[in-house]
């Protein structure tokens, strides 16, 4: 195959950035969309350019690192991660665009690479049990609805990549607390710091410069996990429950 | 079949190391002796100890939230831009624990026991009861911390059997349990950070450690975006980087894993043991081409129902299904008939090889094997296996683009975890005192081969429980420390070290990228000591690496500068590393000229092609100390002593 | 260091993890947040909706002649006697809606600049998203702040109202669409109507927690049967004047 690859350039945070197109040959269908760009980037480390700086680690769609929005959707066309998007999904002669997330919470630092850190500061903010190591009581001590351990698991599924802000017009991060949010309500371990978790995390995503939420539902079309859209309302009943005071 | 000798050249001798730190006494008592013995720091003085901690993954995340829970200061370091992305994410299976919760006749012993064999006989004992008594705590732990394990309808947790034991003993959460329990750790060790009792330097690349006066105080390491190198102090430092199969470049790995943290520590005077023990999975998805970047695992419960089979004729390129039933060879259920197709790993991937080398492998450039599943749909229905398998085959369908219900799967071994790494006592400490080794960066509990389920539990263990008991001890034997400075003589000559490498790189100028340097250096180890290694393979690899090493730094070429986000600079420093560390596998493998686990020897199997083990001379692990870049290391043996568990031949016939 | 994860001295170190030392009232907590805002915004808008559904209940009346329509009108000003005097009920009633615009616009206007904020940057490929009653939320909003403007100032002050007579609505909204303006703003703003509250009543069900997976297809279909209602009860009555059915 023979594409026109368009990718978003930017050498460092503060430089302008730019769209800068380049022809490549001799794609096979059977690569991912990562490979067609290592591709690219072996050309063009030999024709002594700056090669493409994207990230991506695991390859098999669990680590969350690939971040790329591929013709305006956040992974590309199909629903799952960039690094488990195959060029089958393209047509030889097709020219793809490929940019880096875009939301004032995810700085651009050097072409398509983006910085999250503003996702590991939600979940600082109390996206955790406080059990420190030693001090568990035994496993089967309480026993879990399997429902619950379901419902929740459906939520802990969540790679942090990143998506659902990318494609969101807000740029907003409701889905992504959401899942966290959900996971640990819905376990009794996360009975005690309920109110405080949902009332931190929510104010920590607002503070980090993210938008609210317009029920577009942009961010469950391009999560890769389908976490559910229902989960945002499931967000909002918590946080207004926890403005309550906790329970006793 | 003639025994190949052992002596070579290319190594010396020195003198045998013995565990000092292991306590004597009954196997289940040494891990509660060792505790009691073990010096204590006084809370109040735990703040003025830093701790430095490279890795984020299940052990060093649980690391370094266990030691800021206990009071000291952590530095925690990772490649990746959120600790929430190490590698042990994609572990797919499930964690073994010997809760007992089926009444199967589980219990600390057999855990014990099951590892010690699976491990064909290479680890140490002390280390492996610890590792199963630890196990049941980890299972409380990861409850409390929120982990949504799978449960049945009473609200208990569920488990299932795998890698071929007789108990039920595998907790899990779907098939993303690797991925459950790292985001526990990474939630412990965000609340840390949120204390501030950890400093979280994500994006940054330890590149060397800091030796003073004997013992590690600190590291060099690169933050990835400003590409500033600066050395950071500390009391003790922990290396819980993984492993380092991406030697091989395709395996299942990460593609930024890498081995440099440890090979540096190494050259630091750490040693390395049991360098050629590297796990071959046998259920991953083929490759389909020379642009292939890195390898997919499958879930190994997929040879519960499906058949593995290749056809009979070489070079038969007919489509599967128009292959008559007599034509195909279930090749497994014809070697093996009492196993099948539930053969261990490390057998079902060189029956693979086998096939593919006597021309028999089918897909592209003949290196596959089929999985069948069309037995399977027909006993079963369709929707049971999918009931099953759905989510694996979807997994399958996406990458290939081929539907496994209508055509049988290809499947090939791939390179996935690599049981040896730095030497540690009992403490896991190395041979650097104040120089932790954690997880899969350390060799100690799964001898020659890992069983399934177990990688998890051995990261968690290290990370949570013995660890943080271990340091605790170190620290308060060595209370004085400071006085270490930026100004230090083995400070500056570290970070001078550090930088001249990257600007030796940058210099370069030559005409081939970094990765076609690990491209090359990935299939010559594959082909040499990958599956099956033998005495002319590894001389031939021996021979070639340093010429390939040579070549790198004449012919590599990296753009770009140094002080910035320079992801080719990343790949090509860690390069450097792999083609040191390659050297001392194929050593290793060289040298031991025994089969066992997942170091096959061809010259070294009984007469049925069974992997043949030779205690007499083989019964210790390597532990390899670095002299220079091509010099002839030097071998410690370490004698492995078994006392509960008695070295049997493995017989899957 | 651009990445560096900020531990000790990032806003939401102070906010969590130790007691504080004043923690914020839970009004402050409310206002600040932009979920309080959106339920703000959800509120009104139900109170909005609610006055609406009496509205076009009130309007349809004119179908049933002059004396009718015109004796509602006056029955409004008496709303609430004997206990109220004149015309406090409507006042109250006033005052509750004003509050409820501004309400409702404030947390509109401030939503949206942070919304905007937060995606400084658009991409060069574009696409479609959402739907359209979405996409609309803020320029309908937006018109249906101004007709509501026009809306007094033509039939409750009939300031804009040439034909205008104090104390006859019936004749005051036949007048209105007796104008091909009048038509012309009046429609326009109701198809808005109908768009904002498509989007607006599903948006407030999730924002107050009302829903989940099960329950949302009942709340699209409710959204989508107030929003056509609505719009084509007030449509009717400049329909009824255009084709001669009234008056």
């Amino acid at each position: 195959m023979k594409l026109t690859v368009r990718v978003w350039r930017q050498r460092d945070a503060e430089a302008p950035g730019a769209m800068a197109a380049y022809q490549i040959d001799g794609i096979s269908e059977d690569m991912s969309f990562l490979e067609m760009l290592d591709t690219l980037n072996e050309h063009l480390i030999l024709s002594g350019e700056d090669p493409v700086a994207f990230d991506h680690d695991c390859r098999e769609g669990i680590c969350g690192a690939c971040s790329l929005v591929i013709n305006g959707d956040a992974h590309g066309p199909e629903r799952t991660t960039a690094c488990q998007l195959h060029m089958r999904s393209f047509a030889d002669g097709d020219t793809v665009d490929v940019e880096p997330w875009r939301a004032a919470a995810f700085p651009v630092v050097k072409d398509l690479v983006v910085d999250r850190s503003a996702f590991d500061r939600i979940i600082q903010a109390g996206g955790y049990v406080t059990a420190p190591t030693g001090s568990a009581p035994e496993a089967h001590a309480a026993a879990v609805p399997k429902e619950a351990a379901d419902h929740a698991f459906e939520h802990a599924e969540c790679i942090g990549c990143g998506a659902c802000v990318a494609a969101c017009p807000n740029g907003s991060a409701m889905l992504f607390t959401s899942a966290k949010v959900n996971h640990l309500a819905a376990l009794p371990q996360g009975a005690p710091e309920r109110e405080r978790r949902v009332l931190d995390m929510v104010a920590t995503m607002d503070a980090e410069g993210f938008g609210g939420c317009t029920l577009t539902g942009e961010c469950a079309t391009a999560c890769p996990k389908g976490i559910p859209l229902p989960s945002i309302t499931a967000m909002n009943r918590e946080w207004l429950r926890a403005l309550r005071g906790p329970r006793r | 079949m003639s025994q190949p000798s052992t002596e070579y050249t290319d190594y010396t001798t020195g003198a045998p190391i013995a565990d000092t730190a292991a306590p004597s006494g009954p196997v289940a008592e040494r891990w509660d002796r060792r505790r009691f013995q073990a010096k204590l720091v006084n809370p109040a003085n735990r703040r003025r100890h830093t701790v430095i901690v490279v890795g984020a993954g299940l052990a060093g995340g649980a690391a370094g939230a266990t030691l800021a829970e206990q009071g000291y200061r952590v530095e925690q370091f990772c490649y990746q831009d959120s600790p929430r992305r190490a590698h042990s994410i994609a572990a797919q299976g499930g964690i073994n624990a010997a809760k007992n919760y089926r009444n199967d006749g589980d219990s600390v012993r057999r855990l014990f026991y099951d590892t010690v064999k699976g491990g064909d006989f290479r680890a140490r004992e002390s280390n492996v009861h610890r590792l199963a008594q630890i196990s049941v705590d980890i299972i409380d732990q990861c409850v409390a911390q929120g982990v949504p394990f799978a449960r049945e309808y009473g609200g208990l947790l569920d488990t299932r059997s795998f890698g071929g034991v007789q108990v039920s003993r595998t907790f899990y959460a779907r098939g993303q349990t690797g991925q459950q329990l790292l985001l526990g750790a990474y939630q412990a060790l965000s609340r840390q950070i949120a204390a501030g009792n950890v400093t979280m330097h994500p994006r940054t690349e330890m590149l060397d450690l800091i030796v003073v006066d004997g013992r590690a105080r600190g590291i060099v390491a690169r933050d990835l975006v400003s590409g500033t190198v600066t050395a950071y102090h500390a009391d003790a430092v922990v290396l819980a980087t993984g492993g380092y199969g991406n030697v091989f470049y395709l395996s299942t790995n990460a593609m930024n894993s890498n081995a440099t943290a440890v090979w540096r520590a190494h050259r630091r005077g750490a040693y390395f043991a049991n360098p050629c023990f590297t796990q071959i999975h046998p259920t991953c998805i083929p490759r389909t081409g020379d642009h292939q970047s890195k390898l997919t695992l499958m879930s190994e419960s997929l040879r519960n129902d499906g058949r593995i089979w290749a056809p009979k004729a070489p070079g038969d390129t007919r489509p599967p299904n128009e292959i008559p039933e007599e034509q195909r060879d279930y090749y497994l259920e014809r070697v093996y008939p009492s196993f099948g197709n539930l053969v261990p790993r490390d057998i079902a991937s060189r029956a693979a090889k086998n096939v593919c080398d006597e021309g028999r492998g089918v897909g592209p450039g003949g290196q596959g094997v089929y999985l069948d599943f069309a037995d399977a749909i027909r006993r079963m229905g369709r929707a049971n296996v999918s009931a099953k398998y759905g989510n694996l085959f979807e997994m399958y369908e996406r990458i290939t683009a081929e539907n496994p219900y209508d055509v049988p799967m290809r499947i090939y071994p791939a390179v996935h975890y690599t049981m040896g790494g730095l030497w540690v006592d009992y403490d896991l400490q190395t041979t650097v005192p104040g120089l932790f080794a954690i997880g899969e960066a350390n060799f100690s509990d799964h001898g020659a081969n890992r069983l399934g389920a177990s990688a998890l539990m051995q990261g968690l263990a290290d990370g949570y429980f013995v660890l943080p008991a271990t340091v605790n001890d170190y620290l308060a034997r060595n209370p004085h420390h400071g006085g270490v400075d930026d100004s230090h003589p083995a400070v500056t000559e570290a970070l001078a070290a550090a930088e001249d490498r990257l600007r030796r790189l940058l210099a370069a100028g030559g005409d081939r990228t970094p990765d076609s340097f690990h491209c090359e250096i990935g299939e010559l180890m594959w082909d040499c000591c990958g599956m099956s290694r033998t005495e002319e393979g590894l001389r031939k690899a021996l021979d070639r690496i340093p010429l390939i090493r040579e070549e790198f730094w004449r012919r590599v070429r990296v753009p770009g500068a140094g002080e910035e986000l320079n992801q080719t600079l990343e790949k090509a420093n860690r390069i450097v590393d792999y083609l040191e560390l390659a050297e001392l596998m194929c050593l290793d493998a060289l040298h031991r000229a025994e089969s066992c686990g997942g170091h096959f020897r061809e010259e070294s199997q009984t007469p049925d092609g069974e992997a043949a083990r030779r205690d007499e001379e083989f019964s210790y692990a390597a532990a390899w100390e670095f002299t220079a870049t091509g010099a002839a290391p030097v071998l410690h043996r370490e004698d492995l002593v078994f006392e509960y568990v008695h070295p049997t031949q493995r017989s899957y016939a | 260091m651009v990445l560096a994860t900020r531990t000790r001295t990032g806003r939401t170190a102070r906010t969590h993890g130790r007691p504080q030392a004043r923690p914020p009232s839970v009004a402050r907590l409310f206002w600040r947040s932009t979920l309080g805002k959106k339920t703000v915004m959800a509120a009104s808008g139900l109170i909005m909706l609610a006055y609406l559904t009496a509205h076009v209940m009130g309007n349809l009346k004119v179908f049933f002649g002059p004396e009718e329509f015109n004796a509602y009108g006056h029955w409004l000003r008496e709303m609430g006697a004997p206990v109220l005097h004149r015309e406090w009920g409507l006042w109250l009633v006033r005052i509750l809606l004003l509050a409820a615009v501004a309400a409702h616009a404030v947390s509109a206007c401030q939503l949206s600049r942070r919304d905007i904020r937060a995606r400084p940057t658009a991409y060069a490929h574009k696409r479609p998203r959402a739907s359209y009653a979405t996409r609309t939320m803020r320029w309908g909003g937006f018109i249906l702040g101004l007709f509501i403007v026009w809306h007094l100032l033509d039939l409750t002050t009939l300031t804009v109202n040439e034909n205008a007579q104090p104390g006859r609505p019936y004749e005051n909204v036949v007048a209105t669409f007796s104008t091909w303006y009048g038509n012309v703003i009046y429609i326009t703003a109701m198809l808005a109507l109908g768009l904002h509250i498509r989007h607006g009543f599903h948006s407030a069900a999730q924002t107050l927690g009302v829903g989940g997976a099960a329950r949302d297809r009942a709340l699209r279909a409710a959204a989508d049967l107030l929003a056509l209602a609505l719009t084509a009860g007030f449509i009717a009555v400049p329909v009824a004047v255009l084709t001669g059915v009234v008056s």
